[in-house]
């Protein structure tokens, strides 16, 4: 079947089998690879993107259910000569170490920041309804969809907060 | 050929006196750019053109034999390309440094999970319906043993003993006699085990997720049986590893002999409940601990015993009490290991064998001494460190235990420390904890080439980096040695076609590798210095520049053409005069709710002597790693099999708990002391991956003890145990 989307601004047209995952069609199909498989049940958050600017996992849902849909992935934040500043936070903070969780860990941050915005509550927010500061708990909170194996959390946080005073 | 470096002694201390300084500064890792941006190629993500996608096929018996597979199961099924079963492929992934192919059992199985069979699809889609329908039938085998605790089939190691045990017990005044449990554990790598097998004219080129390049070609090369020459492994980036990636396994195996057949590149890439099933895991332990002691804290006596588990046909045995063998000293010493024959997911290396469990049980039982003693757990374990290695008589090279016990303590407020149940904050009951920290330091033979010309340094070796930051570390350790920016060295690891190196495991990569580099370095140093005029001593590298005996000239003047060089070391008689260990301390502070038994960590500090730090910021980062395997060893992990198959029941990350960003605060501190280890290697550095994860978890327990007053014997300390022990603690 086809799918036709939009994918880091550029419309793509997708021929893939019906169970094809979002996550597999990014990968597979458009070769973007930056996005990365880790236990294709939404267990481990490798494969976060945003989807029409909403953070999730690619490996949950199936390409067919997305036409017409903006998907941004980790390519689409910055080059590794223009990096995004949570990119560039990372680096500086060594927010990472083996790197194969890092893409989900910074797609899940980029979309979280915004929903801190938006006055999105967490379950460690104090209200539902005031929103919340860009506290350590609450981002570890919002963040623990994300596992990072070699353990770089508080330095992954670090780089969170290094880059949301940046901006 | 050149010849290869023996550790046999001590060598000057060159780094502390080159000018660039770099070594061990904390220099931002140069692949981090790609890494964050999605550029770095880890094995998966290579799609070569007319590639073909395979999913391993398991066994669904625990013991028993394949009776026959039938392919025309699934011969309708669009896409389908082949069913791949050849008695080359591996029951499980090669044990660390085998170098030889892993066990081949042809038709035999001999674990639930086991991988038999590859489909092979146009599309992944296709491969992974292919191996779920595909019908398989079996003689099986009835009541294989599963459980380790009753296996009828043991082995009993030869013990390590000195002194005279009941006399040393007799004469005790105060004596702790505890059993410990550690259920079976993972390394969960994010990355999935991954091979992509592409056969160029008779050439195999795997690009695989492996460790140990130099020892991962001859094991394939075995397995398939062919000449290693004929093989060429890639594995530039590696999404993790922890030891579940030392040898080779079911993916690469099965991919190279399907793309073999099949005349088209295959990649297999592990589900992540294949990961659980088919890699190598953690042995669950059951460890006595016994101490005997004087009414001073004098060590009379240290037993330690465990019992673990294999399957049969691997050698590896968890040495659970590695570190207990070096670390206190005492009149008597005794350590016994059983090994029981299971038909489970064999057992083999996951970050810190050994230590890793081995310290949690033993620096806990430390702390139940300090308690019986009525005596500071810190003072303790000052009071009995040892002069020499209490079983080989060894020297000890550099140790810093006892520095890093009283900086540690000053650091962390450990004189601030109530007696248990004592401190308060609402629901919460607060607490703080210490162990102590080791790992032993091992260098291993490895080779690396270096060459230098007018644009600057490119460092070459099969060396891997698993996160560790090999890449950053190697250019510091060139730009160290010749005098030139970092920007200056580029680093080209993962590579079976470049010099072979250690590999990642045991923590001995980077100072075993990183050795290779210096030395090769060093070569191009002497060489520059007879172009300059002057002797290697005089010679000054600083940004491009040389200087010594009055002369001074730019590099770029000075070659003409390439320099290079490579370099092999191996260890030698340091190794037999002196005993080389990382040590550290670990100090934890929890809070433990009343009601719901909920362990939350609030802040945990690792001091560590781990010689020359090369790259404070990745030591660090590796550091911190291991503390948080260590909450996870305390309070999450729990590999459960079924007591009836032995299969893996919590086989994927919803069921298995690794630590999660809400598991782990902000305040996660670790300090490296000022150190050389002269006998360790010529950088006088050591290993630092593993050293975190060694006696952490204890740390966290006793800080619970400290808490709330009650011992949590059988791990992980899940809030069901806490509540259970807390309410049978006021009854």
């Amino acid at each position: 079947m086809q799918t036709t989307l939009t994918v880091n601004g550029e419309e793509r047209r997708l021929d893939h089998d019906v169970r094809t995952s979002l996550l597999d069609a990014l990968r597979d199909h458009l070769g973007l690879t930056g996005t990365k498989k880790g236990c294709d049940h939404g267990q481990c958050g490798a494969c976060t993107i945003l989807l029409n600017g909403k953070r999730i996992n690619a490996c949950l849902t199936l390409a067919a259910m997305h036409e017409g849909d903006e998907v941004t992935t980790i390519e689409g934040l910055g080059t590794p000569e223009a990096m995004s500043p949570l990119q560039s936070a990372f680096v500086t903070c060594d927010g990472y170490q083996c790197g194969f969780c890092t893409a989900g860990q910074i797609m899940s941050a980029t979309g979280m920041l915004a929903e801190l915005k938006e006055g999105m509550p967490s379950h460690v927010s104090p209200s539902l309804s005031e929103g919340s500061e860009m506290t350590d708990p609450e981002v570890a909170e919002r963040m623990s969809g994300n596992l990072c194996r070699c353990s770089a959390y508080p330095f992954i946080r670090e780089a969170i907060a290094m880059a949301s005073e940046d901006k | 050929m050149t010849r290869t470096f023996r550790m046999d002694e001590a060598q000057p201390r060159l780094l502390d006196d080159t000018a660039q300084g770099v070594i061990g500064t904390p220099m931002d890792r140069p692949e981090g750019p790609l890494k964050v941006t999605g550029k770095a190629a880890y094995a998966a993500d290579n799609l070569p053109e007319g590639l073909a996608h395979g999913a391993l096929v398991r066994a669904t018996i625990t013991r028993g034999r394949i009776a026959g597979i039938d392919e025309d199961s699934i011969a309708d099924l669009p896409g389908v390309i082949a069913v791949i079963r050849d008695d080359r492929f591996v029951r499980n992934p090669a044990q660390g440094m085998a170098d030889e192919a892993p066990v081949q059992p042809g038709d035999r199985i001999d674990y639930h999970g086991q991988p038999i069979a590859l489909v092979v699809g146009e599309s992944y889609e296709a491969a992974r319906d292919g191996a779920l329908r595909l019908k398989v039938r079996y003689d099986e085998d009835a009541g294989a043993e599963v459980d380790p605790a009753t296996a009828s089939e043991t082995e009993d190691g030869d013990p390590t003993e000195s002194g005279d045990w009941d006399k040393a017990v007799a004469g005790a005044t105060v004596s702790v006699d505890v059993t410990y449990t550690t259920p079976a554990q993972v390394s969960a790598a994010m990355e999935p085990h991954a091979a992509v097998a592409e056969w160029k004219a008779d050439r195999l080129v795997l690009r695989g997720s492996q460790q140990m390049l130099r020892f991962n070609r001859n094991e394939i090369a075995d397995s398939l049986g062919i000449d290693p020459e004929d093989v060429q492994i890639l594995s530039p980036y590696i999404g993790g590893g922890f030891g579940s990636k030392l040898g080779i396994g079911s993916e690469a195996v099965s991919a190279a002999i399907a793309a073999r057949e099949l005349g088209r590149p295959v990649r297999v890439v592990m589900t992540r409940q294949t990961v659980f099933d088919a890699v190598l895991r953690r042995t669950e332990t059951e460890q006595r601990v016994r101490f005997a002691a004087d009414g001073e804290g004098r060590l009379l006596a240290i037993g330690h015993d465990d019992r673990i588990s294999n399957l049969r046909d691997e050698e590896f045995a968890e040495p659970v009490s590695s570190a207990s063998q070096f670390l206190y000293g005492a009149d008597a010493l005794l350590f016994r290991q059983t090994v029981a024959r299971v038909h489970r997911t064999p057992a083999g290396s996951v970050r810190a064998p050994g230590e890793a469990v081995g310290m949690i049980a033993f620096e806990s039982a430390m702390d139940e001494l300090a308690e019986a003693l009525e005596m500071c757990p810190v003072q303790l374990r000052l009071k009995n460190i040892p002069e020499k290695h209490p079983v080989t008589g060894q020297d000890f090279s550099a140790r810093a235990l006892a520095e890093c016990l009283k900086t540690g303590a000053d650091r962390f407020g450990w004189p601030g420390r109530t007696v248990p149940g004592s401190r308060r904050e609402g629901d919460w009951m607060i607490g703080l904890g210490v162990a102590s920290a080791a790992r032993p330091n091992m260098l291993v033979k490895a080779a690396a080439r270096v060459r230098l010309s007018a644009e600057g340094a490119v460092v070459e070796t099969d060396m891997t980096d698993i996160g560790t930051g090999t890449y950053a570390i190697f250019a510091q350790i060139a730009a160290e040695m010749l005098g030139l920016p970092t920007g200056k060295v580029s680093v080209r690891l993962g590579d079976t076609d470049l010099p072979g190196a250690s590999g990642s495991g045991g923590s001995f990569g980077a100072s075993s590798s990183g050795s290779a580099v210096f030395l090769a370095a060093r070569k191009i140093r002497e060489t520059l210095a007879g172009k300059l005029g002057c002797s290697p001593e005089d010679l000054t590298l600083r940004d491009g520049i040389a200087r010594g005996a009055n002369h001074e000239a730019a590099l770029s003047d000075l070659l003409d053409g390439e320099l290079v060089e490579e370099a092999e070391i191996e260890e030698g008689k340091t190794a037999e005069s002196h005993f080389s260990s990382g040590f550290g301390a670990h100090f934890a502070e929890v809070a433990v709710n009343a009601w719901t038994g909920e362990v939350r960590v609030r802040r945990m500090l690792g001091v560590f002597g781990i010689g020359r730090v090369l790259n404070e910021k990745t030591a660090r980062s590796q550091a911190v790693g291991g503390m948080v395997w260590g909450v996870g060893s305390a309070l999450h992990e729990d590999l459960v099999h079924d007591p009836r198959t032995g299969h893996v029941v919590t086989r994927d990350l919803a069921n298995y708990h690794v630590a999660a960003h809400a598991d782990i605060p902000a305040d996660m501190q670790v300090e490296f002391l000022e150190e050389r280890d002269d006998q360790a290697n010529p950088m006088q550095s050591k290993g630092v991956g593993e050293l975190g994860i060694s006696g952490s978890g204890a740390a966290i327990l006793n800080a619970i003890h400290n808490a709330c007053g009650v011992r949590i014997r059988d791990l992980p300390a899940t809030p069901d145990k806490l509540v259970a022990a807390l309410e049978a603690a006021t009854e």
